[in-house]
């Protein structure tokens, strides 16, 4: 330190909410979180590519190795198999989410941003919203990673488009879901552990790699239900259209429809917003009663 | 005149054994640097979080210049800086950032900010760093940084947790003078620390709390002053030979003598008529002393006397690098005294 000596600063200069009501310091206090978070993630570009990596390596081993011995009616397979990675992408890319909370709470960021006057869902809103910025560049990506292997959009771009800003959504109320373990977990390592348990049934008792017709009933009756195979089957229909009648393979003797198109997407739709409704409010209570 | 931070009976409890805080009462005058001293474990982080509304009490009022903490929250973050015992900073921004963001997240203006982040920079000596991310500061700077930010929004009261802990002896000296010249500008400082040396060298009030209790509080003068008004200090060759020491040395003052590892301490109103007592009994023991001195008593002392252990013995614990301490208490063998 150079300098010891302090110049008297001339009054307090603390500003609570000067102009503007609590909503206007609620969406400042959210981006400022945002922000911070965006910079963290240039300052580490080798997380963003490494966290490529895995996704970009499930394409290739079930577009190639395994595509091959699943017979999907109606697609395709590349066509059958590209939006369920989608959705398996951005719901893996979620534990992010719960990741960057555990390790903001273990360094002690989390009891400095509790000391201030600001917004108590900021900090969870700034982080799902800078995963959310994350997963729009993954789902550039993918795109691009999707027509490298032969995907083709098979409805329209507008449609298309549709369907990856259905993901985004889901993957944003997942994020919710998964601050609420970033703030249980111990430290940013068990975080991580605590939610493969939760993504792993989710996004392959689901219909985003297999048709649901070859599973044993009761897991059908699962797999049928559940929030992944709801976006699967809304973001097969967006990006790779409805199945086609004539396209049918052994040992399947007809096409079994998801459904019709707008259903499906109303559906995910009510998914998402219903997951975000409910563990928002759960992460945020976590995060105001959490003892540190 | 309204307290600038009030406590009364406060408790807190962690799961259904851990009493952090069992009926903690201090005040703190304003414009003041009051410390809260004491062992880690004593309850200093749970008092600091429950003051700086990080943490909800179990019962009990805090007060920050007479506002309730649980009552009026959102006013209390507007009057307080905290620095909490981790040097709470993002690592992957850079310092400028860091005091960004935490201005921002204080509704500072942009203008305000950037002059005031300026000046902190230039303060704390973060001028030629404030560009680098902090993932490449050293731990002194770390801290200075986490110190500059709790003071971004101009806090009338500022709590410091443990501030120079993992400081080299520079940085905290450096710290200190910043500690004081804040109390220049008006600011109410509490400070939590395990360093006596820093308590008795900043603090005008102190408490020492253990096991979530205040057990004793005034000024370091009259701490120091109600011990006795010297300390015997007796080195032995091993640690078997001190206990032993201790225990054919109890005859010779009302105080029992202390020993922690190789040392006997005894506190004395009457120095040289206890030390040659003391040397005649250890001579019919057939016990010889390595070292004698008889000194005035330190806050270690007292501290020893009130806790029945050393200030700085549960200190390993203590996140990140420690400093090295000067050789009196860098010797982390030394049983507790018992």
């Amino acid at each position: 330190m150079t300098t010891t000596t302090f110049q008297p600063t001339g009054g307090s200069a603390v500003v609570s909410s000067p102009q503007g009501g609590r909503l206007y310091w609620a969406i400042a206090d959210m981006l400022t979180v945002t922000k911070r978070n965006l910079i963290g993630y240039t300052r580490v570009p080798e997380a963003i590519f490494f966290s490529s990596v895995q996704p970009i390596m499930f394409v290739l081993l079930f577009r190639y190795v395994f595509g091959g011995a699943i017979p999907t009616p109606g697609y395709h397979y590349v066509q059958f198999l590209l939006p369920g990675i989608f959705v398996q992408t951005v719901a893996f890319g979620s534990i992010g989410t719960s990741i960057g909370l555990a390790e903001d709470l273990h360094k002690g960021l989390i009891e400095r941003f509790r000391a201030l006057p600001m917004s108590r869902w900021a900090v969870l809103a700034g982080r799902t919203t800078a995963d959310l910025c994350r997963n729009i560049f993954v789902m550039a990506l993918m795109t691009a990673v999707g027509y490298a292997v032969g995907f083709r959009i098979g409805t329209s771009v507008g449609e298309y488009l549709f369907g990856i800003v259905l993901l985004l959504l889901f993957a944003y109320a997942l994020s919710w879901g998964f601050a609420f373990i970033g703030l249980s977990a111990p430290n940013s390592e068990t975080a991580q552990l605590m939610s493969f348990p939760i993504l792993f049934p989710l996004t392959f008792a689901s219909s985003a790699f297999v048709p649901l017709q070859s599973m044993p009933g009761w897991l059908q009756a699962f797999a049928q239900h559940q929030p992944v195979s709801i976006l699967v089957n809304a973001a097969r229909d967006l990006m790779s259209g409805t199945p086609n009648p004539n396209l049918v393979l052994p040992p399947f003797t007809s096409v079994v429809s998801t459904g019709r198109t707008s259903s499906t997407v109303f559906w995910a739709v009510v998914w998402s917003l219903g997951i975000l409704a409910v563990l928002a409010p759960v992460s945020v209570r976590r995060y105001r009663r959490r003892a540190l | 005149m309204t307290m600038a931070i009030q406590l009364e009976d406060l408790h807190k409890t962690f799961g259904n054994t851990v009493r952090a805080l069992d009926g903690v009462s201090f005040g703190v005058e304003p414009g003041t640097i009051f410390g809260l001293l004491g062992p880690n474990g004593a309850g200093k982080t749970t008092a600091v979080r429950i003051l700086t509304t990080v943490l909800q009490p179990d019962s009990g009022v805090a007060r920050v210049l007479g506002h309730d903490v649980t009552a009026e929250p959102d006013l209390v973050r507007t009057l307080i800086g905290l620095a909490g015992q981790f040097a709470a900073v993002d690592e992957n921004l850079t310092g400028a950032e860091n005091l960004w963001m935490v201005g921002r997240l204080n509704h500072m203006s942009k203008a305000q900010l950037r002059d005031r982040s300026a000046s902190l920079l230039e303060q704390f000596g973060l001028t030629d760093a404030a560009n680098r991310p902090t993932k490449t500061y050293s731990g002194g700077m770390r801290r200075r940084l986490d110190v500059a930010a709790s003071l971004v929004a101009h806090p009338k009261v500022l709590f410091l947790d443990e501030p120079t802990t993992g400081l080299d002896p520079a940085s905290r000296s450096d710290v200190w003078t910043m500690i004081g010249s804040l109390v220049a500008e008006g600011t109410t400082v509490l400070l939590t620390t395990q360093y006596l040396e820093e308590a008795d060298r900043l603090a005008e009030h102190l408490v020492v709390i253990n096991h979530g209790r205040v057990i004793a509080a005034g000024t370091p003068a009259t701490l120091k002053a109600n011990m006795g008004a010297t300390v015997l200090d007796l080195g032995f060759v091993d640690e078997r030979t001190a206990h032993r020491a201790g225990e054919v040395l109890d005859v010779v003052n009302d105080k029992a003598p202390v020993v922690y590892g190789r040392t006997v301490e005894v506190n004395v109103n009457d120095g040289p008529r206890i030390v040659t007592e003391a040397l005649r009994i250890l001579e019919v023991e057939g016990i010889a002393p390595t070292t004698l001195a008889l000194r005035e008593p330190s806050l270690d002392d007292v501290f020893l006397a009130l806790t029945g252990h050393r200030a700085e013995l549960d200190a390993t614990e203590a996140p990140g690098d420690l400093p090295s301490q000067d050789g009196r208490r860098q010797t982390s063998k030394r049983g507790r005294g018992k």
